[in-house]
């Protein structure tokens, strides 16, 4: 077949058609007007918001940012303006760019998300919703709300029956057990998952006996993330194989998106990468066509789970 | 701004710096003292974001037109590199990014405060404000002689110079702090610049506090991307309205900001909370001398 009638486009279910599998992360995304110069929005698959929560936050003191190896600690607190100014001031940029504008929602309790996907629900610039699970859980007092299958359960189905658009949950990094929490938030009604993300990190600076960041403790990203990304996403395709998962942590090149797509992904994000080069989402989708090209292949669809694994893979060792 | 990819004309040693002129017209055509640029880093290396230059020259005329300079101090692995870097070989340049240093319109007096290589700024703000008219006179520090970022350009750039090395090496023993009171009686100081280290900022902006001098600066925190999108580089500013303060972002909403408007302490201070009012209370500031 010729190239031009090879698709990037990604149908990911319930009306959610993406151009290309690749979209920019959450928190890497800018608040609308940072990226227009620096890529075409419209060639890039959707735009993840930072998170957004009730009240507006301001953030972790800094320095935010520190570097490793071929990666990142940061916390940004996430800071944000709440979900009223967004929904004034910066929802309506984004949406102009053209890509669809995925919004990032957390909160620390049922409360706070079913009143946050309210005062979504009525807003057309809207084309899905993610729920940030990895913070803090106000309500019952734990360190990480969305790390328990009945809460992650009770939240996302609280999201999910409010909203409109399709609700991805990108579940944390730092639980135990992802397949049982998938399931969990699939049977809730999350239409998707977002799954890999940071983990939890510290930095350390031996010169001053300091930690690097500001907030002390933080998260991880970049490229040295990629195969605990890669595991993630190939265990919870395996428990959710219905589900459209979309991969974020790890993703700098058309190589490693392809890598997440065969793990089982249906759609990739860049972070990090588009700190650094902000028009890589699109050179990243330009070199998925040239791979689905080399191996004759359609659309990235051909691509989903296509991972050769070796016959009685995951059955019980009998030795 | 813009995205280019600039080759490298030069690199020079320069004391304990490296001196980077690159050709970049469509950066240098705009660039402003206190912006700066975002220069990639090799791809396949372990450091991985962007590195943060202020501009220290942009040639828009003669025979070095559509030049930027750049001064590095080969602290770290990214920086190192680029020292490193040989004539003729191409960097990926976002720029010129933040917003840069304003003259005052009426005032006249100009007092330059630089320490180490945040020189670099303040060079090209001292060019700017002589063309305007502007009397500039100059205070430069550094550990050493070798630190000490072309002492012979501060003379030509201004009325007078007090140089001060911590070792004594070049001009008097001592800091910056050392001479700036007799420098801004002796100038008649209006307005004070300074670029440098954070510790030293936070003392320069008590004594313009303390004299009522007006004052800006160019500030230095850990950045990500430097064009806005990662919320990291943010330090705590005074809302002009008194109303509270906000965690501005240096790479879009600075790197220039009014001192009397920066919350130091919870910037720098050893317990930093994020509190929505200070306990101390909010600064009042003054507007920049229109």
């Amino acid at each position: 077949m010729s190239p031009a009638n090879r698709t990037l486009a990604v149908d990911l279910g319930a009306g959610l058609v993406l151009s290309t599998p690749v979209m920019v992360a959450s928190g890497c995304a800018g608040t609308g007007r940072e990226l227009s110069g620096l890529v075409d929005l419209r060639k890039v698959g959707g735009l993840v918001t930072r998170s957004i929560t009730l009240e507006a936050r301001k953030g972790s003191p800094p320095p935010r940012i520190a570097e490793t190896p071929s990666g990142t600690v940061w916390t940004t607190g996430l800071q944000n303006p709440g979900i009223h100014v967004f929904l004034d001031a910066e929802l309506p940029r984004l949406a102009r760019g053209g890509a669809p504008v995925i919004v990032s929602i957390a909160g620390g309790s049922l409360e706070e998300f079913v009143r946050l996907i309210g005062a979504l629900q009525t807003r057309p610039e809207v084309a899905a919703i993610e729920l940030h699970l990895s913070g803090p859980d106000d309500e019952l007092r734990r360190d990480v709300l969305g790390a328990h299958v009945d809460r992650t359960g009770e939240i996302v189905g609280a999201v999910a029956r409010m909203s409109l658009v399709p609700v991805f949950a990108k579940l944390p990094m730092s639980a135990s057990d992802l397949p049982e929490l998938a399931k969990a938030a699939v049977r809730a009604g999350a239409h998707g998952l977002t799954i890999g993300g940071p983990p939890p990190a510290l930095g350390v600076r031996s010169a001053t006996l300091r930690p690097a960041l500001g907030a002390v403790t933080g998260w991880m990203s970049g490229p040295a993330l990629k195969p605990l990304t890669l595991r993630a996403v190939f265990e919870v395709a395996r428990a959710v194989p219905e589900a459209p998962i979309i991969a974020v942590g790890g993703v700098r090149t058309a190589e490693d998106a392809v890598e997440m797509l065969l793990a089982g992904a249906s759609a990739v994000q860049m972070g990090t990468a588009v700190l650094v080069d902000p028009a890589s989402p699109v050179d990243v989708a330009k070199g998925i066509v040239g791979y689905l090209q080399a191996k004759g292949l359609e659309s990235p669809r051909d691509l989903r789970a296509r991972l050769r694994v070796p016959a009685g893979f995951g059955t019980p060792d009998e030795s | 701004m813009k995205r280019v990819r600039a080759e490298v004309l030069s690199t020079r040693k320069l004391g304990a710096y490296h001196q980077l002129t690159v050709v970049a017209p469509e950066i240098a055509e705009k660039a402003r003292p206190g912006q700066f640029v975002a220069v990639q880093m090799p791809v396949g290396r372990e450091f991985l974001l962007r590195r943060h230059l202020a501009i220290h020259d942009a040639s828009r005329r003669g025979g070095w037109a559509g030049t930027l300079e750049f001064v590095i101090d080969p602290a770290g692995p990214g920086t190192s590199w680029l020292a490193s870097t040989r004539a003729h070989s191409f960097l990926d340049l976002i720029g010129p990014l933040g917003k840069g240093f304003s003259h005052p319109r009426r005032l006249s007096n100009c007092l330059l405060v630089a320490e180490r290589h945040g020189a670099a700024t303040l060079y090209f703000l001292a060019q700017e404000l002589v063309a305007a008219g502007k009397r500039v006179d100059m205070v430069v520090g550094a550990e050493t002689l070798e630190r000490v970022l072309k002492p012979i350009d501060a003379k030509r750039l201004s009325q007078t110079v007090a140089i001060v090395t911590a070792d004594g090496t070049l001009g008097d023993r001592g800091g910056v702090m050392d001479v700036l009171a007799e420098a801004a009686e002796r100038s008649k100081a209006q307005v004070v610049y300074a670029a440098g280290p954070a510790r030293t900022l936070e003392r320069i902006a008590a004594f313009c506090k303390e004299r009522g001098l007006p004052a800006q600066m160019a500030l230095e925190e850990r950045m990500g991307c430097g064009y806005g999108l990662c919320q990291t580089c943010v330090v705590p500013v005074a809302r002009k309205d008194g109303s509270g303060y906000d965690n501005l972002r240096t790479c879009m909403d600075g790197p220039v900001f009014n001192p009397a408007r920066v919350l130091w302490d919870r910037w720098l201070g050893e317990r930093p909370t994020m509190l929505p009012t200070p306990p101390e209370g909010l600064p009042v500031v003054r507007a920049w001398p229109g």
